[in-house]
Order: C-alpha cells, then structure tokens, then sequence
C-alpha cells in the first residue's frame, strides 16, 4: 500500500484516473508478462484447494466433533490474545508515539522485532522465559502455581507474542497521524492526561485501533510455529486450527482441505472487514 | 519625559488591587530563539498580542497555558503563582487557532468537556453547556457535530467551551484568521461584545492590526521574541516605533537625529518638522501626504523635498501606493489619473514633497 501512495505522491496530485488508464493500456510485455505469473502463483493455490474440496463429504467433516472443537479453540485463543494485545499494546503504541524518551528507537525495533522473527524461534524464546524452569517461568510456579506451557493460556500467550506488534505498529502509526492538540486542548479544559486520552484520543484512534485488532486477531487465528512450540498440540486444550491442518493433512488429507477452507473463509472476511482501510487505497 | 512615554504607561496594564489580574514574565527558550515578554493586566482587560508570523506570539500563548515550560521569569493569576501548575489545573481557558474541537462530540459535549473534567456530573455539565450555547446563539446545533458547524459558529462553540470552565485568564489564538471575509466581521463584532461581557483578563494573539485594535484595549508588539511597543490601539497607530508597525497602520517612518525643527534620517536625508526636538527621534507621515512631481517643482511651498526613483507600484482600490527609493525610500499614495499624468513607470524619476505641517516627529 505504501509504496503505491509514494510513487502517486511522487508523480504529483492524486488526480487518479488518467494516470492509471494510460498505464494500464501501455503495460510493455517485460512486464506484463511477470506480472501475470506473480498474480497465478497467489491465486491458484487457492484455486486449487477449491477444485479438491471434497464437497460431497464437507458437512461431516466439518460438524466432526474434533473440527469444533479445534474451531473453538482457535476462536477463543484468538480473541482472547487480541483483548491482551489491546490492553498492553495500545499504551504500549501510546509511549512509542507521544513520549520522548531515550531509546525510543531501540525499544520500537524490539517491539517490530516479533514481525520478522521466525515463530518457532518465538516459542523457543517463550518456554526459556515463562517454561516451568523459565527465568520468570519458575517464579509463576513458585509463588503462584501458575504453568502456561502445554495450557490453553500458553496458547495465548504464544498468539499474543506473535500477535502484538501487528497491533502496535497499527496504533502507534495513526496515533501519530493523529493531532496531539486534541489531548492539548482537553487539558486546558481541564482534563488530566489519562481523562485527556480515553476520553479524545481513544475516540479519535478507534478506527486504527479496531483495524489493528482485526489485524492481529487474523495473525492469532494462524499463528503455528510458536504455539507448537510452547504449547504443543493437545486435541482440545491446546490443538489449534493450523495444528489440526497440519496433523489432518497426515492421515486424513480431505479433512485438511476442509479445515483448510474454514481458515480461508475467515481470512476473506477479515479482508472483507479490512477492505475500506487497505483497498480503499488501490 | 514627553507625552508619548507617559500615555503609554498609563495605557500599560497593571495587576489591580491585592494582585487581581495578570503578571507575568515569559521566557522560553526553543533552540536559537528566545521569547522574553513581561504581560501584566487588570481583570476586565483585553490585551493583543500583536506580531509578525515567528515573533513568538503563539509561544507566549502557550506558555501562558502551561502547554510550554518557562525557562525564567513568572506567572502570576490573581496573586497564585502557575509557573509550575500543570495545564489542566490552571483557571486558564484557551481558544485555539483552529478550533480543535472534538470531532467525535457534539457541540454540546465539546462544551461539557470542561465541566465534566472541572468535577460536574453529566447532567450538570450538559446543563451549563446548553446555557453557553445558548448564550451564543447556538441552542439550535447542540447536537451537531463540529464538521457540520460553518466557521463562525464553531469559533463560538470553541469560545463557549473555553468559557465554560470559568477561566480567570482566556486565551485566544488568532481568532479569526480561519474564517472567510464575510463571517469574520459579523463573528468579529460578536466576539467583542462576549469579550465586553468578560470580567477576568484576556489575552489574544493576532497579526491583524484591525482585529487587534477592535477587540483589544491595548496592544503589545512583539517582534523577533520581545515587546517592541505597547500601549493603546490609537497611541500605537499614531506614534509606531517599527518599521513593522508602522507598515500595519499604513505609515512612512523614520529613525533619525533631530537638531530644531530638522530631523537628519540614518539614511542621510534631512526632513523638516513642526515639532523642535533635540536627540533621536522619529519621524512619521502617511503616504497620502506625499504628492510627486515629474519635474523639479519650483513653486512649491513643501519644504522637504526629494529625489526618488519608483521601484515598484500597486493597486489600492482606486488608489495607487508608489514604492520610491533614493534620496529617501517612502510609499507614496496618489490617484491613477495622477499616476498617468506623471507617467509613473519602475524606473521613472520623481521629485516627492511633503509638507512640515503633514509629519510627525516624536522622540525615540
């Protein structure tokens, strides 16, 4: 999307139209042709997974108990690592934005760092740091008796890690977007800086805020190297969708394409819900 | 000491008694610049703060809000000191430049804001904003949102809602620059009847000379960070001591040493005065006094007269403002017919006389 913007804002107002009209007419074949393997190679994976779909055998597979039980699970790990990424995330994206501190810089690469982290390196990091012998891990167990790996909770914890910074890095960009004379003018009114922040900020960021948590739910709901890895793959405790794909595509393939088309459904209507913010653009 | 320097000390504001009112000094400091301004006013006041774009004008302002430290200096509000109270904690209301009303409220939540956060319950405050809007003739759009508001009733709703939390010491930040033309006499002459009406200091900010003088009983000038001149509107356009200034109210001003009734301008010139003064002095006359002659005159009873080239000239309404240089730089005012007549042309030399009885000379 970014790079689309740039070059328009580049070549001048976005008067739109007529600029797109000639390109598309005058595309030359060097890059045309690229252009038209590019688009197959994304779209007839999924193509594919349709023309397979057992669809005469779809409403048993899909009304299986352990297919509910998966689903379940995956929409309430999900859900429940975007509430905890909101609760943290958003002051977290607050600080990055509004607060001037030293290392700003540094703390911003930590918090992206996740993004480009393989997960699997992720529930590696996690069991060394909340692992019943953990460095904060022992101390849950000790005082607390609270063990999150292999538990629904690790789970969450595993989505949220992966999770979080999709959020952060939505909310800390139209945080700064936004005008920071707002929260100025609601304190001159009166107003502290926390009154200031629930009560103009927070209205004023929702819709980045909301697209943010539709981001980071989508990210959850297909989170696998890092759940695996620190919570493992127990039928209904910690067996996740993209766990059970990937266990069904084993020894029961078209179950796995089914499983496989629920997960893709919901990742059209997550664009769908996306589309005024992200397609709004192209 | 003359009458000029007497006037302007008592048109200068002063806190009123037992420390009422307004006294302060302001200094902020934002990399190479530097705003140094003492403001000091009685409640009731109206004070402009009145500047080019960058004199700090806006910084004072702020500072005043508690929206930018001070570096030195003071702030005292009817005998507290605020110098280290937060923002949100100072009796201080501030109408922004733009507005910033909440896009997300309505009109009569932006003006319930205040009261909300000042401690009223949600009934109590909507109750006081209905009455601001109310006030302001606005009952009829409580419910509507600031983007649906034209720009003078979302300068009142602004205006309402730094009102409503009482303040001892309202803000305004170029309060009228965002409205076109025609609102902005109509929302001008509101605003200085709500200001009339105001019983604790206000300070405005503005680089309008025709709103400063409207609203405000009294001017401060500042440029480059400090105040160059204050005093009343009318004793400011008579007597400018800026180049700045008196290009606002539409003067030829010079700086120069006076020896009896002549007056030697830095530049060389010499320009004869009615008034006998001795030492550095100014000199001040508008463009209108200037007639041009394409020859030089012979007859003429001025007694300043001088050489000048035409640098430049414009379009006044039916009036056209030659920019002379020469002998003496100085603008110069006269009809189009005249302009034909003369020939006028960048370029073109002139002779300019101005009348002794047309200038006006007082000490620096």
């Amino acid at each position: 999307m970014t790079p689309l913007d740039e070059t328009g804002a580049a070549a001048g107002p976005r008067t739109g139209g007529r600029r797109r009209r000639r390109a598309r007419g005058g595309a030359p074949p060097p890059l045309l042709l690229p252009a038209l393997i590019g688009l197959a190679f994304l779209t007839l994976p999924l193509l594919a997974l349709l023309v397979r779909a057992p669809w005469r055998s779809m409403p048993d597979l899909l009304t299986s108990a352990e297919v509910w039980q998966a689903l379940q699970l995956s929409l309430v790990c999900a859900t429940a690592a975007t509430a905890v990424s909101l609760v943290i995330g958003v002051p977290l994206a607050w600080l990055l934005a509004r607060v001037e501190f030293p290392g700003r810089g540094l703390v911003r690469a930590l918090v992206t760092l996740p993004l480009v982290l393989p997960p699997v390196v992720g529930g590696v990091a996690l069991l060394m740091a909340l692992g019943r012998n953990g460095v904060v891990g022992h101390w849950l167990d000790d005082w607390f008796g609270i063990t999150l790996p292999f538990t629904t909770a690790g789970v969450v914890v595993a989505e949220a890690f992966v999770a979080m910074p999709f959020l952060v890095i939505s909310v800390e960009g139209t945080l700064r977007a936004a005008d920071p004379r707002y929260e100025e003018a609601a304190t001159t009114l009166g107003a502290s800086r926390f009154t200031a922040f629930r009560r103009v900020t927070l209205p004023l960021i929702a819709p980045g805020i909301a697209a943010g948590a539709v981001l980071a739910w989508a990210r959850a709901l297909g989170e696998f190297g890092a759940t695996i890895t620190f919570a493992g793959n127990f039928p209904s405790r910690t067996q996740t969708m993209p766990l059970a794909v990937y266990l069904a595509l084993q020894n029961d393939p078209e179950a796995a394409i089914a499983l496989s088309l629920v997960l893709l459904a919901m990742s059209i209507a997550v664009l769908a819900g996306l589309r005024d913010r992200w397609m709004a653009a192209s | 000491m003359t009458d000029t320097h007497k006037s302007a000390r008592q048109a200068a504001g002063s806190p009123g008694p037992a420390g009422e009112g307004l006294d302060a000094r302001l200094v902020v400091e934002r990399g190479a610049f530097r705003l140094d301004v003492a403001l000091t006013a009685a409640p009731g006041d109206v004070v402009a703060l009145l500047g080019p774009n960058g004199a700090g004008k806006t910084t004072a302002l702020r500072a005043l809000a508690g929206l930018l430290p001070l570096a030195d200096g003071h702030l005292r509000l009817d005998g507290a000191e605020l110098d280290r109270t937060p923002p949100e904690s100072r009796p201080v209301g501030v109408v922004f430049q733009d507005y910033l009303l909440f896009p997300h409220l309505t009109a009569l939540d932006n003006v319930a804001f205040g009261p909300r956060c000042h401690g009223a319950s949600k009934a109590e405050a909507r109750a006081q904003a209905a009455g601001w809007l109310d006030r302001m003739g606005l009952a009829g759009h409580a419910s509507v949102k600031p983007r649906r508001l034209s720009g003078g009733q979302a300068q009142r709703v602004a205006l309402a809602r730094a009102l409503a939390t009482h303040p001892r010491l309202l803000l305004l930040d170029e309060p009228l620059a965002a409205l076109d033309a025609r609102t902005r006499l109509d929302v001008r002459a509101q605003l200085r009847r709500h200001l009339a009406d105001f019983e604790a200091v206000a300070v405005l900010v503005t680089h309008d000379p025709l709103d400063a003088m409207v609203l405000a009983d009294r001017l401060v000038v500042v440029e480059d960070g400090r105040i160059v001149q204050e005093g009343a509107p009318s004793d400011i356009a008579r007597h400018p001591r800026t180049d700045y200034i008196a290009h606002l109210v539409g003067l030829n001003l010079y700086r120069g040493q006076a020896l009896g009734h002549t007056v030697h301008v830095d530049g060389g010139a010499g320009i004869t005065t009615v008034e006998d003064l001795t030492g550095p002095v100014f000199v001040a006359f508008p463009p209108s006094a200037v007639t041009l002659h394409r020859d030089r005159p012979t007859g003429s009873s001025a007694r300043n007269l001088w050489r000048c080239e035409v640098a430049g000239l414009e379009t006044h309404g039916d009036r056209i403002r030659a920019d002379l240089t020469g002998e003496l730089p100085l603008a110069a005012d006269l009809t189009t017919v005249a302009a034909a007549e003369l020939g006028l042309h960048p370029g073109a030399t002139v002779w300019a006389t101005v009348k002794a009885a047309q200038t006006h000379a007082y000490p620096a």
